[in-house]
């Protein structure tokens, strides 16, 4: 863990940290678990620290393990050259992380297309609707009890489950 | 149209033959790209392959404009209505070209998101298989749909008769 | 919870009490094929559009706020796609516009959507670059690369030298070919109709040599875990030369047609301008970042495939409008020309493929004699690569930006979840910010010049 890293976390008990390393290269990335009520101070915090570039927002299922479902944050910064994966988890009857809008701009269509994959709540995002299915479809396609939806074809014998 | 002439079957093949010729002659597209099929569309529309020898580089952006709808990639269940509106506001004679395997059977993702096959949506005259078809095989498609219309084994109506 | 997400649900449960529609495991067709209502996803009363400050960059601070606008008699919203010839793919943007000026930009996106994510939990890690080739499908090398390099960090294995080489030199000739097609499209948006047929030519040489070496003028699956499917086919270098010689001098006949050419600087010039500070709220990367002057590259920050080894300049902008984009595009096809160049001298000899027996099956010759060879290639071809359990993120520097792959994997051949980060994805989003105010006639130039690429936004 550089200084970076560290100066962020510092304030944060809960925090979980993993350095990794990529494929191929000889730079590193950092894996911060951090529970689901620090999220939004978390972020702020990351961005202050020079983690000011929105990379990515989105969700999985991790369907048997509880609590079921993982929210991951990515984010960059471009001054340290760093960058964070930041997860929290949240369970199934509760499934809503306060949005990040009001940190980053971009995690508008993010937490939009979390939401209409996983059906994840983002509370305080302004515009919470389904973003890639059209507006009245059922159900959240990316929830692993969610069927791939597969037509049988005749050289497969109709399994569904390929 | 029996009872107007003395001599139906004269008259008609004649007609039909010159309306024919018309058609394929200058058959224009309308643009209906979707996805990595549309990037081979827009080539065979280029330079390199010419489509322009057919007959066929006006890729038409209004739909009634164009007599042929070439649908070139995956249809989700999103796209799919807006497809069966693009069709119906094509004037009739029409056709409908269906580029690749997604656009055929769905292709490799056989999954919620995706229409399994656009003939669920709209009629298709010629399938073409690949992923995506090569630029050769699109002319070959158009051209076996060319030679279809004029051998009459696809007829279509003007829409007034 | 907002207005919108209750009406959104109120929709819904009105679809849900008039028939019930296709629940997931049954193996109905979808009813709503039939019918030509796609979904709402309107544009709300301005009063009520609870996603206008940020749509209108308002919620970012800096110079670019601009006051409410009074509504006139002139406003009115228009429909622009999603099959609409100068929309790139088919992307929808519902526009409300007063006069010629456009006062409101709400880009609806999905339409393309193909749930290759979900896809990617059926398939086996080695039928994986067959799915993720097809996401972007204007860079499906660097869409392979990704691909593969993050599962070889779950793995922990590295690729032999060669393999680097290739893997670099593709991906650099395939983000000429993306900029290329980028680049003529943009040309024919802004009614330079022949630079479309220049592009073309050339981006075709780049096509012809993909297909000597994978078989395939697009959607190659040629980089897999471990390394690249095949060797370089024979005389490639000679190729190279002739493709790097004719590209060099069909950009110097494009920056001849457009830079000096008046109207295209009209068009150009100034228009749809990103800020740095926007650039980062929005994730936007790639050359639209640097149009902007963010000098962000990551061959340069977090090299890899061994892409530290070759010189190559970050070309930045200054002004981040429609010209710096285009103008970054075409020096980047430059300076990928000179790292190709450098992969002919510098190529290493050895294997295209790394010899670990967890993703490489033994040589054909060892099956007649062994009985391990046997049982390994039988369960490598039938179970697939094992991938032990982890998670991993592995980015690379695509022809639109970073390209991200995020795999949950729990042990097994299959990956439990994996993750598309898009750089279309953040460009669309930021749409809006660039359009808002702009005229009618720039909407067009400005979504040419962020080159988004509808398959990868929507996966
Ligand atoms: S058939 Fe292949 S190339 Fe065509 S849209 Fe489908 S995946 Fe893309």
């Amino acid at each position: 863990m550089n200084d970076v890293i560290a100066a962020l976390v510092a304030p944060f008990d809960a925090a979980e940290v993993v350095e990794r390393s990529y494929a191929s290269s000889a730079t590193t990335y950092h894996m911060i678990a951090i529970p689901v009520e620090e999220w939004v101070l978390f972020a702020q915090a990351a961005k202050e620290n020079g983690f000011d570039t929105f990379i990515d927002l989105f969700a999985a299922d991790h369907f048997s393990e509880a609590p079921r479902f993982e929210v991951t944050l990515i984010l960059l910064s471009m001054t340290a050259k760093e960058r964070i994966v930041v997860t929290t988890r949240v369970p199934y009857d509760d499934p809503s992380v306060p949005t990040l809008t009001n940190v980053f701009q971009g995690a508008n269509f993010y937490e939009r297309e979390a939401y209409d994959m996983f059906g994840i709540d983002f509370p305080g995002h302004p515009d919470l609707t389904r973003i890639l299915l059209p507006d009245d479809w059922v159900g959240h396609p990316l929830r692993k009890d969610y069927d791939i939806g597969a037509v049988p074809v005749q050289f497969k014998a109709g399994s569904a489950d390929l | 149209m029996a009872g107007v002439s003395s001599e139906p079957g004269f008259l008609l093949t004649t007609i039909e033959k010159g309306a024919n010729w018309a058609r394929t002659r200058s058959m224009w597209p309308a643009t209906f790209g979707l996805a990595c099929c549309a990037i081979e569309m827009m080539g065979t529309g280029a330079a390199h392959n010419d489509l322009a020898r057919f007959g066929m580089e006006v890729f038409r952006a209004s739909p009634r404009q164009a007599d042929l709808m070439i649908v070139a990639g995956r249809v989700s269940q999103k796209m799919a209505p807006v497809l069966r509106q693009v069709y119906d506001q094509m004037a009739e004679p029409k056709w409908v070209l269906s580029m690749g395997a997604c656009a055929s059977t769905g292709g490799m993702f056989n999954n919620y998101a995706l229409v399994q096959g656009v003939d669920a949506v709209v009629p298709v005259d010629i399938y073409i298989p690949g992923c995506p078809p090569g630029p050769q095989s699109l002319m070959h498609g158009i051209l076996s749909l060319h030679e279809k219309i004029m051998s009459g084994e696809i007829q279509r109506s003007t829409g007034l008769v | 919870m907002s207005d919108a997400t209750e009406r959104a649900e109120s929709v819904e449960e009105k679809r849900r009490a008039q028939h019930e529609i296709w629940v997931s495991g049954t193996e109905e067709r979808m009813p709503f094929a039939a019918s030509t209502n796609e979904g709402s996803q309107e544009m709300l009363p301005r009063d009520q559009d609870p996603a206008l400050d940020i749509q209108r960059g308002i919620a970012v601070d800096d110079d670019f706020v601009t006051p409410e606008r009074v509504v006139s008699a002139e406003r009115q919203i228009i429909n622009m796609g999603p099959q609409h010839p100068s929309t790139h793919g088919v992307l929808r943007l519902q526009m409300e516009l007063d006069g010629e000026t456009v006062t409101r930009v709400k880009p609806i996106i999905g339409y393309l959507h193909t749930g290759m994510e979900k896809t990617a939990e059926t398939l086996s890690y080695a039928q994986g670059p067959t799915n993720v080739t097809r996401m972007d499908y204007l860079s499906p090398f660097a869409n392979e690369l990704t691909f593969s390099l993050t599962v070889e960090q779950l793995l922990g294995i590295d690729v032999p030298p060669r393999a680097d080489a290739i893997r670099v030199l593709m991906t650099e000739l395939n983000r000429v070919a993306s900029h290329l097609l980028s680049s003529a499209t943009m040309g024919m948006d802004v009614g330079a109709i022949s630079m479309m047929i220049y592009g073309w030519r050339e981006r075709e040489i780049c096509l012809d040599f993909f297909e000597k070496v994978t078989g395939l003028r697009m959607n190659h699956n040629y980089i897999r875990p471990g390394g690249v499917a095949a060797e370089l086919p024979d005389g490639w270098e000679d190729d190279v030369t002739n493709l790097i010689k004719v590209v060099n001098a069909g950009v110097d006949e494009y920056e001849e047609l457009l830079n000096g050419n008046p109207i295209f600087l009209d068009r150009t010039l100034g228009v749809g301008v990103l800020t740095p500070e926007e650039i980062k709220q929005f994730g936007i990367t790639g050359p639209v970042a640097r149009a902007s002057g963010v000098d962000w590259d990551l061959r340069k920050a977090h090299p890899y495939c061994g892409i530290e080894r070759y010189t190559f300049d970050v070309p930045l902008g200054k002004h981040g409008d429609v010209f710096d984009r285009y103008k970054v595009r075409i020096d980047e096809i430059r300076e990928s020309l000179r790292i190709a160049e450098q992969v002919i001298v510098t190529i290493p000899s050895g294997d295209y493929r790394t010899t670990d027996p967890k993703v490489t099956p033994p040589p054909r010759a060892r099956i007649g004699e062994s009985m391990e060879a046997l049982i390994h290639h039988f369960k490598l071809f039938t179970e697939g690569v094992n991938v032990p359990a982890g998670t991993a993120y592995q980015a690379v520097e695509g022809p639109r930006g970073e390209l991200g792959c995020y795999i949950i994997s729990k042990g097994g051949a299959r990956p439990w979840r994996m993750r598309w980060r898009a750089p279309s994805f953040a460009v669309v989003q930021a749409l809006p910010v660039m359009m808002t105010d702009s005229l009618i006639a720039d909407v067009i130039a400005t979504l040419a010049s962020t080159d988004p690429v509808l398959g990868d936004v929507d996966r």
